[in-house]
């Protein structure tokens, strides 16, 4: 479990302080990235706010974060509580685990930005654990105004 | 009521004060949204009897119920007893809507059934005797639908929808809503704080989407030098700008060469994320539509979508965006959709920067709403043109804002 937890520190690190070109090495090859809301689960609806079905693709997200979105300067704040393994196997562990992320926008105060529950699918790779599946659920339908980084 | 005079001549400033003026806003509230056919949801958001969705006309919260015989009532969400809002859900099934205050309770067509100790209790209470059910139904709205897209309205008096669109604008909303039945992707919704007007803006204004969006620019999907056009209704409350992609989209030339942040070398390690699939008769690959006064539909590359606006206070409105595709869509088809859809939406590689501009427009007017902003790229009149080096369709929007708000 200390080892679980170390990559969902790493994970909000990078994001939080960066380097967010890192931020895709913790997932396998063929990882799958997804921001839902719990609206579009419950209905049945397929779609992410950030949908990724490979590393590649999660390069994609991480680099026009950096340099092809133009975005007024912020700062994300993960935390991520409430850690479970739902389900272990062979050198993979399904994961559930609680976020709040909380946002301060340059010159603003900070405030509560999302929050809601990770399911994710942990595997261990040349000795190292990456993310397979890393589902992010919020609670709200609604963002406040842009979602920048992922969750 | 507000003292606000546009004494400018033409469109071609726009005083800042219409996005500031509260009594500007409260004059919309009157004069806009409730005489407009208004967007409010797809079909099948609401497939079957009893299905129900509650969204907003303007302001108004109104809940949109599918009746027992398939047919489509728009309600307001207001009791008649004590104008509480009957529908706490955003989505539901329901047999009937109950007012948890009193229980009074309300048919999926609006008719008032039930009002407990109608007739008093033991002797004692009970409504007059001239109560009548059939005077306290919740208030409907006139319905229309076209191929699935649902508009409303409680104008008593307006043209049908079709005329209401005109003939140049219902031809493109049809290239999309072509009568196949269509199958949602999801939705996502987004609070901008910023004037509802700039939502349309924007998407009036294709000069803005040549500069800012570093990834359209790049991947060729909407350029300056695009073949283009920009339209209008005989209104200019709607309009339309129509682009087809690039040929050789990577190469920079004279419409990158003013772009500081064109990335000729830039290319994508998942190239499955513009894997376009020709999919409408047309040569256009971005369609991006405006309809007076909540609507966009847009067409970019696979991705369909509607985005309804709700105003919020002159200071912000909600974006809704249903994501769509058609029912006999295949499952690579379906992938496409979603993988596509990263391109819009909060988060969306270029409606992101969108929402960014915005706010930092609202903030900005506020430093000196007595000043006006500047809309005179492509002219000063508000004509159609062959491309989208322009502002034109803004002009034209401004033109019937001002004669609906006799400003």
């Amino acid at each position: 479990m200390l080892e679980i937890q170390a990559l969902y520190t790493r994970y909000a690190d990078l994001i939080d302080e960066g380097p967010i070109a890192e931020w895709p090495t913790l997932f396998t090859e063929n990882a799958v990235y997804k921001i839902v809301t719990r609206e579009n689960l419950a209905r049945g609806w397929a779609l992410a706010l950030m949908s990724c079905d490979s590393r590649a693709a999660i390069e994609d997200r991480a680099y026009a974060v950096e340099h092809l979105s133009m975005t007024i300067p912020r700062r994300y704040r993960h935390l991520i509580s409430g850690f479970a393994v739902t389900q272990q196997g062979t050198n993979a562990w399904h994961v559930t685990a609680n976020f709040a992320v909380f946002e301060t926008i340059e010159g603003q105060p900070t405030v509560a930005f999302a929050a809601g529950r990770y399911k994710d699918v942990i595997v261990r790779e040349d000795g190292t654990l990456r993310f397979q599946e890393k589902i992010t659920i919020t609670d709200a339908a609604s963002i406040k105004n842009s979602l920048v980084f992922p969750l | 009521m507000t003292t606000r005079q546009w004494t400018l001549n033409g469109t071609h400033r726009v005083p800042y004060w219409v996005y500031t003026d509260q009594g500007i806003y409260d004059r919309e509230q009157k004069e806009v949204f409730p005489r407009s056919w208004n967007y409010v949801g797809l079909e099948p958001e609401i497939p079957n009897p009893g299905d129900f969705k509650r969204t907003h006309v303007g302001e108004t919260s109104v809940i949109v119920v599918r009746g027992k015989e398939g047919e489509i009532h728009v309600l307001k969400n207001q009791c008649a007893h004590r104008g509480l809002e009957v529908c706490r859900q955003d989505y539901g099934t329901t047999r009937a809507f109950q007012c948890p205050y009193h229980q009074w309770t309300y048919r999926l067509d609006g008719d008032l059934t039930g009002v407990p100790f109608i007739k008093g209790v033991g002797g004692h209470g009970g409504m007059p005797d001239d109560f009548e059910r059939k005077d306290h139904g919740l208030t409907k709205l006139k319905v229309a639908t076209r191929h699935g897209a649902i508009f409303a309205t409680e104008a008593d008096e307006i043209e049908p929808l079709e005329d209401y669109l005109g003939e140049k604008m219902l031809k493109l909303f049809d290239r999309v809503f072509n009568g196949k039945p269509l199958r949602i992707v999801g939705v996502s919704r987004q609070r901008i704080p910023a004037n509802w007007k700039l939502m349309f803006e924007n998407i009036k204004d294709p000069y803005h989407a040549s500069l800012l969006h570093v990834f359209l620019v790049t991947f060729g999907l909407f350029r300056a030098d695009n073949p283009s056009r920009t339209e209008m209704d005989k209104t200019g409350r709607h309009s339309a700008l129509v682009s087809q992609r690039s040929a050789n989209p990577l190469a920079a030339n004279a419409a990158t060469q003013e772009m500081a942040s064109f990335k000729e070398k830039l290319e994508l390690h998942d190239k499955r994320l513009l894997d376009i699939v020709k999919e409408f008769p047309d040569p256009a690959t971005v369609v991006m539509q405006t309809i007076w006064p909540n609507l966009i539909v847009q067409q970019q590359a696979n991705t369909l979508a509607t985005r309804q606006i709700v105003p919020a206070g002159p200071d912000a409105f909600d974006l809704n965006w249903t994501f769509f595709g058609y029912a006999d869509d295949d499952e690579a088809m379906q992938t496409r959709r979603l993988r596509h859809a990263n391109l819009m939406g909060p988060a969306g590689f270029v409606s992101l920067d969108d929402s960014e501009v915005m706010d930092l427009a609202q903030r900005g007017i506020h430093v000196d709403a007595e000043r006006a902003a500047v809309v005179e790229m492509g002219g000063r009149g508000s004509e159609d043109h062959d491309h989208i080096v322009t502002e034109t369709a803004i002009r034209a929007f401004y033109g019937y804002y001002r004669e609906v708000m006799g400003l």
